[in-house]
């Protein structure tokens, strides 16, 4: 049996009612998919959203809509969730399936391979066709790049973050078919969530700023963590850190960026203390300028940027943020 | 009496494993010895099951799947305060991706005798993919809590947790048995010490083969594993750099007038 003949899969969710950038980002890249390989881009929506939404997704290339949304559904049941998807995907047999790297798609996607005995690739950075219309998965590795397939099993499946595709183009005249998805007889859910706590979002996203600072391991210690976050203040900056500075406690997982964390565009990226890892700077797309504020002159960092200061950032930063502050006029953030 | 098995990865010291790298030239990795050492992730995730056992009798297990030499790390999870070790090692388990690490480690788990929790890091510092828990789940048929970062209830056979998600947190109820996986905001873990270190001594460290877990080979290792690895490339440095130079005052300045200048300031 051929298995490279079945659509291309974008699973969607709504967070309050409005689908992630990501979601329609991967559309746009599933519908490319699709075309290459002369299948159906196909959408699977988890809970409700307004009909202009579901308008949106047909724009951007979708010609199947399957909705899954029923009284009591909720989208981070995904234990329900992912034995619909799986039931769909046994019967619609798609080749591949993308999904976005938000904490409902982290958790659903592997929930989904597992059942599907099939493989499952994180965080992607790019997605290519091979000759033999098999998808080649890249993720950074090893100071270089790493293709992951899966020649045998389908779906193949991966996932992959925000902003990593640009946004799809909407067509007016594009328009597809929209499948309501049955509700299962046994949907019971063996965990039930009880409350959403929301957090008030802190300043622009970081994925949305034009000015980005991150931090590294160089920092040293939370105060010279803090005079990092100064200096994002005094730029009107998005702050942003690598894995050593989340996993020292100075920052929140959700600043991280890079391959398993956020992808940014700025206009402008300061790193300090960070020594330019790949699997950081993938995470950096089109800044038209890069500094680099590291204490060591070798470090591979200042190949990957436009601007370098060979500085100890727990002397240079209070420096910087003083002259910042005459030139921008601004008083201090302490 | 509670039985939870804690999965514990042992991965290359993450101080040393820049040290692997693409070869430009042979585009296969340059090899060095790293020492193995528990992943960080999975201290937390041992400490949360040592929070559990404080309140209620419990029996701690460390499942390992690695090579001979993890054998050791699963040693000073027992000095820690686990009861008990299991070290999944064999050719055969090698070259796993995290689909076949997650179904050789279920199969091991089915091996012990009434599991009601399993605990997993988020994520490895290698592997990196966060899969290994939630497949570990469906091929148990457990439920599973991702991204854990708190343990409210574990009184009775219904817990309750807190779990991350965008821009808050959501309060889930879960039936045990299930699968949790544990960020580092759960708790701070604690550290060696010498008692814990003589007392492990008298621990249990079991080996299980390809013949203990009763899978044929096809499942396991590298077999077993439906992705590849089918191409590496070097990335390039993408952009000439101007170190600037002069008294640190002076590069402020020089780098201030640069950025203003490319009209990146705002
Ligand atoms: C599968 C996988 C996924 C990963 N995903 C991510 C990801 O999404 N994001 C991420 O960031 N990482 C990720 N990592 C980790 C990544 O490989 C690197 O380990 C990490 O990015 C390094 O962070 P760093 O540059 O802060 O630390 P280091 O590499 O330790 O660099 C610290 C730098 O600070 C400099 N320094 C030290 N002291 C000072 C000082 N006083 N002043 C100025 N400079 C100083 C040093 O010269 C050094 O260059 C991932 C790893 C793996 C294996
Ligand atoms: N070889 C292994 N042996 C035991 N546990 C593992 C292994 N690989 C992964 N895990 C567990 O799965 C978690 C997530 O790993 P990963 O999916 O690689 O990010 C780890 O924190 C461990 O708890």
């Amino acid at each position: 049996m051929n298995i490279n003949v079945g659509p291309v899969w974008v699973i969607a969710e709504q967070i309050e009612g409005v689908i992630p950038p990501v979601c329609l980002e991967l559309l746009g890249k599933a519908t490319a998919l699709g075309k290459e390989l002369g299948v159906p881009a196909e959408v699977v929506l988890l809970g409700g959203v307004s009909g202009e939404q579901t308008e949106q997704l047909f724009q951007a290339g979708a010609d199947v809509l399957y909705q899954v949304n029923f009284p009591g559904f909720d989208k981070f049941h995904t234990d329900i969730s992912s034995k619909i998807i799986s039931g769909l995907a046994d019967e619609v047999k798609p080749q591949i399936i993308l999904i976005g790297s938000t904490f409902l798609g982290r958790e659903l996607a592997p929930l989904i391979a597992a059942s599907l005995k099939t493989g499952l690739t994180a965080h992607c950075i790019d997605l290519v066709l091979t000759e033999d219309r098999i998808l080649e998965q890249w993720i950074p590795a090893y100071g270089g790049l790493i293709a992951i397939t899966c020649p045998e099993k389908r779906p193949q499946i991966a996932t992959v973050a925000r902003g990593v595709f640009p946004a799809p183009a909407f067509d007016p005249n594009n328009t597809g078919q929209l499948i309501q998805v049955d509700q299962p007889e046994d949907i019971v859910s063996r965990v039930k969530t009880l409350e959403i706590i929301k957090a008030d979002p802190e300043g622009v996203p970081l994925e949305e700023a034009l000015t980005v600072v991150a931090g590294g391991a160089g920092a040293g210690s939370q105060e010279g963590w803090k005079q990092i976050e100064n200096l994002a203040e005094t730029l009107n900056a998005a702050l942003g850190s690598t894995r050593p500075a989340v996993d020292e406690g100075w920052i929140e997982l959700e600043t991280m960026i890079g391959q398993s964390g956020k992808m940014v565009h700025p206009d402008l990226y300061v790193g300090v203390g960070l020594s330019g890892e790949q699997q950081h700077m993938v995470g950096i797309a089109g800044a038209k300028v890069m500094v680099a504020i590291n204490n060591d002159p070798k470090s591979p960092v200042f190949q990957q940027v436009d601007l370098g200061i060979v500085e100890d950032c727990r002397e240079f930063i209070p420096i910087l943020i003083k002259k910042l502050q005459e030139k921008l006029s601004k008083p201090s953030p302490d | 009496m509670r039985s939870i098995v804690v999965c514990v990865k042992a991965v290359p010291d993450p101080e040393e494993i820049n040290k692997i790298k693409i070869d430009p030239v042979t585009k296969t990795l340059t090899r060095h010895d790293i020492p193995l050492v528990v992943n960080s992730l999975d201290r937390n995730a041992l400490e949360a099951a040592l929070v559990v056992k404080e309140n209620q009798e419990a029996h701690i297990t460390i499942l390992s799947m690695g090579p001979p030499t993890a054998g050791n790390v699963v040693r000073e999870c027992l000095a820690l305060g686990a009861d008990q070790g299991i070290l999944l090692s064999d050719p055969a388990f090698a070259g796993a991706d995290a689909f076949a690490t997650a179904f050789t480690l279920s199969k091991a788990i089915e091996k012990i005798e009434q599991v009601d929790s399993v605990f997993c890091g988020r994520a490895s510092s290698d592997g990196a993919t966060e899969w290994v828990g939630p497949e570990l789940a469906t091929f148990l048929g457990m439920p599973v809590v991702t991204m854990v970062r708190n343990f409210d209830k574990t009184a009775g056979n219904s817990w309750r947790v807190k779990a991350d998600i965008e821009d808050g947190i959501r309060v889930v109820e879960v039936e045990l048995p299930a699968v949790f996986t544990i960020t580092h905001e759960v708790n701070t873990p604690r550290t060696l010490s010498f008692s814990g270190i003589i007392k492990s001594r008298k621990k249990e460290i079991t080996t299980w083969g390809l013949n203990d877990l009763n899978v044929p080979e096809d499942q396991l290792g590298l077999k077993g594993s439906p992705t590849i690895v089918s191409s590496l490339k070097v990335s390039e440095g993408k952009r000439s750099c101007e170190i600037i130079q002069g008294t640190q005052e002076e590069k402020a300045d020089i780098l201030i007038n640069k950025l203003a200048a490319a009209g990146v300031l705002r």
